[in-house]
């Protein structure tokens, strides 16, 4: 059961890299999280916002929609949303180390998402966008 | 100021501030690199004391120091490091690149 909601909509300025995943971790402490848990959700949204504003939006500006869900008060989903350019290879693009972004960038950007967290799917459609969502139940704790 | 630039010989320390994600990197990048061309230091210390988060933009913050750095045959140590931050350069493997000091560990 879907136990709380959060939707929230941004354009693609890199200066909202950092407001999006402090949003979204604030949003996430009410469950009481560990440090460890709070922070992979925060690197992971990190990564999803910045493929959205390097890759999706490359040239341009659009907005990205991230839906965040609280699934039985334990477990938390996370989709992030654009209408960019769509990937054109989405095994490709999820390889560690592939990158488009040029010399500074690693190409670990899903690599991060799929470690930190407990799963994650990838969507995209050329020239409509790409939809990322990932998953990750939180730990038990004992009150 | 991001970066703060200390020179003893041929060590540079670069005591770096805030938060690394894409839109902080570029600053930090060119202050890092203006410090190793000024220099020419045998050896380059990143310290992230003061770095309360990175995502993968670090990754590609520190991979592309350790390349100019080589270019000079000069080494790359980074130190105080936190939990989170450890994290994401151990899954990029970093520490193939470099002497990496978790946070308290000197």
């Amino acid at each position: 059961m879907i136990t709380n909601v959060l939707k929230l909509v941004i354009p693609s300025k890199s200066s909202n890299e950092s407001f999006a995943r402090v949003a979204v971790a604030s949003f996430v402490a009410q469950l009481d999280p560990t440090l460890e848990e709070i922070n992979d959700i925060k690197t992971a949204v990190s990564e999803a916002v910045t493929n959205c504003i390097v890759h999706a939006y490359k040239e341009s500006m659009g907005n990205i929609y991230i839906t965040v869900q609280v699934i039985d008060n334990l477990t938390v989903k996370i989709k992030v949303r654009d209408n960019g350019c769509g990937i054109d290879n989405i095994k490709q693009a999820m390889q560690p180390l592939f990158t488009t972004g040029g010399e500074e960038r690693a190409g670990l950007g899903f690599a991060v998402m799929e470690s930190f967290m407990d799963k994650l799917s990838v969507k995209s459609k050329d020239g409509k966008g790409t939809v990322v969502t990932m998953q990750k139940k939180l730990s038990i704790r004992i009150s | 100021m991001p970066v703060k630039i200390d020179v003893n010989g041929e060590l540079v320390t670069a005591y770096l501030e805030g938060e690394i994600d894409h839109h902080s990197a570029r600053v930090m990048r060119n202050d890092i690199d203006s410090a190793i061309e000024r220099n020419m230091p045998s050896m380059l210390i990143l310290d992230f004391r003061d770095i309360s988060f990175m995502d993968s933009s670090g990754i590609g913050l520190v991979m592309g120091r350790y390349k100019n750095l080589k270019k000079n045959n000069a080494e790359l140590h980074i130190t105080n490091t936190s939990p989170q931050i450890y994290k994401v350069m151990k899954l990029a493997g970093l520490e193939r690149l470099a002497k990496i000091d978790k946070v308290g560990s000197k």
